[in-house]
């Protein structure tokens, strides 16, 4: 199909562009040494005694609070600054194509991010007994999580051609995502708020959705609430880029 | 080939095209004069999709702009301002992407980015990174992106800026040739290039047409029948106020 083979030569194409300068060995190696830092110390993985991998999953929303957006900072704030967005976009290929190529481009590399700490699964098997279905559901829950922030990202990315402002605004949305349904934040607007106005909140957050995944149940409700948010942003991504043509 | 027909462009209270109608058939290689931010390579984006305009219709090889992007993007091959790259790939390898979203497969895929590198002399720097290349390759580069697939309809916007003297006289020999069976516009602010390489030629000024015709034409227009002195006596330089 036209549309797939355009998808796959943008997917392609940002992949390469990723491999090809030392931005990605850099991100990986920041990724991996962060994730073990907060697992094994401020997680305190061994002290907890538990064949699981809770202070590994716990973490995520926070990590992935930077390094999803510096990974998405550029996905179309580069193309504008190059000008290669009118190269794109005059093309014989869809504005819609060309969001969700780069879209999935980043995402796959963030999926091989999380797929490199593949070791943390083998030293908790050795270890002890843990359940791998609850594991394998963090992990979903983990790449649907970075994927919402990387669609932010993409978002915020569209609307300026600086990739600092483009990294500020999204980590600044992303956060607004996590505090939600932060624990300390429900508490405090509980005690100004009915239950019913904070659980409403509360279900805009991907804390609450992320952690479902973290307890090994896989809730219809928790991957449509990440797939709206992704498609959500990716469509106003779409709409960003068609103002910005207008003029 | 070409039908741009009543375009008009509006960035907030400001006419950056108003009401430009022009054709352009195959073998005809039409030059696009004007003074900077005379609405040049604003008609252009509109022609080539980049942005829609604010009233008016582009038509290519039958195909509306507006309603049928794809099938008339698949005719054009455009070299934007500047002609811009992805500056962390090879030169092989940005042709290959756009031969690749070209519909360009395998074999025909070889072939045409062959026949590219060839037209526009990239041999020597193939596998080097666009964001290393001197000026004059970055443009070779960016033409040879515009004519992978052997478009019908050629979009140049300043094809020899930053070129050297003998790479521009490549460049207008190669714009010459190719004219004989496809439609071609492109911008320039070098006369002489317009005598060269054009059959036809358009002044715009503010936004609006103010001359249409063959060099000679135009040329006639003025005693001493130079295009200069005819540019300078149409069109206001933007230090004048309107």
């Amino acid at each position: 199909m036209n549309a797939w083979s355009n998808i796959k030569a943008i997917v392609k194409r940002e992949l390469g562009g990723y491999f090809t300068s030392p931005i990605a060995y850099v991100f990986l190696v920041i990724y991996l040494l962060l994730t073990g830092f907060f697992t094994f110390t401020v997680g305190s993985f061994f002290e907890r005694g538990e064949a699981s991998l809770v202070s590994f999953f716990t973490w995520h929303p926070w990590l992935y609070l930077f390094l999803v957006p510096a990974v998405g900072m550029r996905l179309w704030s580069e193309e504008r600054r190059l000008g290669t967005m009118e190269l794109l976009l005059t093309m014989p290929v869809t504005t819609w194509q060309a969001i969700i190529g780069k879209f999935l481009a980043s995402w796959l590399f963030l999926a091989l991010a999380l797929a490199l700490t593949f070791p943390v699964v083998i030293t908790v098997n050795w270890l002890g007994n843990p359940d791998n279905g609850v594991i394998f559901a963090g992990y979903v829950g983990s790449i649907l999580l970075a994927g919402s922030y990387l669609a932010v990202s993409s978002m915020t990315s569209a609307m300026t051609r600086n990739q600092v402002i483009s990294f500020i605004l999204s980590v600044l949305i992303c956060l607004f995502l996590i505090l939600a349904g932060y624990e300390p934040v429900t508490g405090l607007l509980s005690r100004v708020a009915s239950p019913r106005v904070v659980e409403v909140v509360a279900a805009f957050s991907v804390m609450t959705h992320f952690e479902g995944f973290q307890r090994g149940v896989l809730d219809t409700r928790d991957v449509v609430f990440f797939a709206s948010v992704m498609g959500f942003a990716l469509f106003a991504t779409g709409v960003v880029i068609r103002n910005q043509r207008a003029g | 080939m070409i039908k741009v027909e009543n375009l008009v462009k509006a960035f907030g209270p400001k006419l950056a095209v108003n009401d430009i109608s022009f054709t352009v058939e195959r073998g005809e290689v039409l030059g696009f004069l004007g003074p900077n931010g005379a609405g040049k390579s604003t008609t252009m984006r509109m022609i080539t999709g980049f942005i829609p305009p604010t009233a008016g219709r582009v038509t290519i090889g039958g195909h509306d702009m507006l309603e049928d992007p794809l099938p008339a993007k698949r005719l054009i091959g455009y070299l934007p301002e500047n002609a811009p790259g992805y500056a962390d790939m090879t030169v092989h390898g940005f042709l290959s992407f756009a031969a690749e979203l070209r519909g360009l497969k395998g074999g025909a895929r070889k072939q045409a980015i062959g026949r590219a590198v060839e037209l526009c002399f990239l041999q020597n720097v193939l596998h080097q990174t666009i964001d290393t290349l001197s000026k004059g390759y970055k443009h070779r580069t960016g033409l040879a992106q515009a004519l992978i697939h052997d478009p019908d309809v050629l979009i140049m916007d300043e094809p020899t800026d930053g070129l050297d003297p003998n790479q521009k006289h490549e460049v207008r020999g190669l714009i010459k040739r190719m004219g004989e069976n496809k439609a071609i516009i492109f911008s320039t602010h070098i006369l002489e290039e317009v005598e060269a390489a054009c059959t036809r030629v358009i002044i715009i000024d503010r936004g609006r047409i103010v001359a249409n015709g063959t060099p000679a034409e135009l040329k006639a227009r003025s005693p001493e029948g130079r295009l200069e002195d005819v540019f300078r006596a149409i069109t206001l330089p933007d230090t004048v106020k309107a």
